[in-house]
């Protein structure tokens, strides 16, 4: 029998570990993207002149199609989930870092001004305020990075079916079975929302202190 | 007591904030930072806690450098209060004042206990702890920045235009409060403002910078305004500077007359009787609050009619109010006598203008008396 959820057998996976491979393979990369762009963001919030510079090289990389990337990194990885995530790592850079270094950026002066009369020190003010203070900033970052990470994933099936969800769009040409397409994009979407729905609840629960008139966007 | 050293602050674009200024601010005492913009009083008041480091000259706490301390330590000892508060948005109202007591290493509890100690004298409501700043108005927020700034009891307190940001009425009650607080606790706090009134309620003395960081006048704020030392700081005081000067004369020794109080409920005898003695009479309502003049032909016994009355100006409390705020009383009324009261709201005597002419002429005499015995010494 042909059910809506029942895959070839050559994808090696149920749909659901496709769902669950297609998540890591969107996740870890904004993850590291995440956490390369906490320090270069902090950088450039430091030294203002080497922000344009970062922000050039973010943008190039972005514009670099992954299928280039793939044809340099096949070399040292293979046909691995490693050279799907490593261009989606440094596509996320270009959303994230200045997201991070405007939501730094925008904690009043005057707090700043009395968290160093009050004797915080630089590393102590990054942590317990400019970095509490740019969450909102940083997670509006990652909502994008994150959906634009879930929906690039399936390009990984061009090599060798790293894909996740993305292969079944080559199975259902393979096999003659469209609904297995329908099938990749509607979850693609739906994890993209509920992703992002997730992201929303976070920033809700780890800023209690923003005013809540008007909550959601 | 901070003694500033010929400080200089120079920058590198060649602009000087300060410029070699000298000043002692004594202990427990409020000393005011005043001028336009431009002459360097926050710069001066920074380099205090070493926000700003000098570029020439030295500061002095107590008699040791400031540089000698660790700047962190040195600034965990001071209270800072800024324009808009400054306060941390995600974190609460309590654990924003618990701030400098958690730095210096006071369990949470303790540091909340503490807060909350400094919540009541500030005179917010204790049930605004677990709100975030966002929930309170500029003059709650502005009350919460003087809590935090007070928590760890530094002996030192740097107020940098605390009360700018907020409406006259909010800012009026919050100096009346920074006074109050101020004769609790006899910090050493150094104010800076740009407004001149300001300067001169809350000063113990004012220091009058002008543009390039000079300073101008340092002196009580009375002195200022009877003795400025040049056209600048004349103009900086701006108009009404001799009335104002009446705010440091007090009205205790003001001659009051009772002869022209008379009841509401007075019978036909008495009303008779007063009103030879004086052109107006002020008709108080049994309890012997004021009510209003009347010329006492027009009193009738028993049936005074108080919509014909006229408006008695605004009471001052002899003792309390100075003289300007009688002056004010006897202007306002249109009888041209200034009403007493005491602090029941009870009319105790009136005063006429010319009493409190006379008064003003033997305060000006009193002062220049003791300028002449200082001279003399």
């Amino acid at each position: 029998m042909n059910g809506f959820f029942d895959l070839p057998s050559d994808l090696g996976q149920s749909w659901l570990g496709l769902v669950g491979l297609h998540l890591r393979e969107a996740l870890l990369p904004v993850l590291a993207g995440l956490l390369v762009s906490l320090p270069v963001a902090q950088l450039c919030v430091r030294f203002r002149w080497i922000y344009p510079p970062v922000l050039g090289i973010a943008t190039v990389l972005y514009a670099i199609p992954s299928l280039a990337f793939f044809v340099v990194l096949i070399d040292y990885f293979g046909q691995s989930e490693t050279t799907v995530m490593i261009p989606l790592a440094l596509y996320s850079l270009v959303v994230l870092v200045p997201a991070i270094v405007d939501g730094v950026r925008s904690v009043p002066p005057e707090t700043l001004a009395a968290a160093q009369a009050m004797g915080f020190g630089a590393v102590r003010r990054y942590f317990q305020v400019q970095l509490p203070l740019a969450v909102p900033a940083i997670i509006a970052g990652l909502r994008v990075a994150t959906v634009s990470s879930i929906s690039l994933v399936s390009v990984g099936m061009l090599i060798g079916n790293q894909g996740a969800l993305g292969n079944m769009l080559y199975a259902a040409q393979t096999y003659g079975r469209p609904a297995l397409a329908v099938n990749a994009v509607l979850t693609i979407g739906v994890l993209g929302m509920l992703a992002d729905a997730a992201l929303v609840l976070l920033r809700f629960l780890l800023t209690p202190w923003m005013p809540r008139k008007g909550a959601g966007r | 007591m901070i003694r500033i050293d010929a400080v200089t602050k120079r920058y590198p674009d060649g602009t000087v904030a300060v410029d070699r200024l000298s000043l002692e601010i004594p202990d427990r005492a409020i000393t005011v930072l005043v001028g336009p913009s431009g002459c360097g009083k926050t710069t001066t008041l920074r380099m205090i806690n070493r926000m700003v480091e000098p570029t020439e000259g030295s500061i002095l706490l107590d008699g040791q450098d400031i540089r000698q301390q660790p700047v962190n330590t040195l600034r965990r000892s001071m209270g800072y209060v800024i324009q808009n508060a400054g306060l941390f948005p995600h974190r609460t109202i309590l654990d924003n004042i618990a701030t400098v007591p958690r730095l210096l290493g006071r369990s949470r509890r303790q540091a909340r206990d503490r807060a909350a100690e400094l919540m009541e004298r500030v005179g917010l409501d204790t049930a605004l702890a677990k709100r975030y700043p966002y929930q309170l108005s500029g003059g709650q927020q502005q009350r919460v920045g003087v809590a935090r700034a007070l928590a760890a009891d530094p002996p030192v307190l740097l107020m940098d235009e605390p009360f700018s940001a907020v409406d006259p009425v909010v800012r009026k009650q919050l100096q009346d409060e920074l006074l109050r607080i101020q004769e609790e606790l006899g910090k050493t706090i150094v104010f800076v403002t740009h407004d001149i009134d300001e300067a001169i309620k809350l000063g113990t003395r004012v220091a009058v910078l002008r543009t390039g960081g000079r300073l101008a006048q340092y002196a009580p704020p009375a002195e200022l305004l009877s003795a400025p030392a040049d056209a600048f700081v004349e103009d900086f005081l701006g108009a009404d500077r001799g009335i104002r000067r009446l705010s440091f004369f007090p009205s205790a020794d003001l001659e009051l007359q009772t002869a022209p109080l008379v009841r509401a409920d007075a019978d036909a005898g008495t009303l008779a009787a007063r009103a030879t003695a004086v052109p107006y009479l002020l008709v108080t309502d049994p309890d012997g609050r004021p009510l209003g003049w009347s010329e006492p032909g027009r009193l009738t016994a028993g049936a005074v009619d108080r919509e014909q009355l006229l408006d008695y100006g605004r009471p001052f409390v002899p003792g309390t109010d100075s003289l300007r705020a009688a002056l004010d009383g006897a202007v306002l009324s249109p009888t041209g006598w200034a009403v007493a009261v005491d602090g029941e709201g009870r009319a105790v005597g009136v005063v006429s203008q010319q009493v409190i002419g006379e008064a003003i002429r033997a305060a000006h005499g009193r002062v220049a008396e003791r300028a002449g015995e200082a001279a003399g010494r």
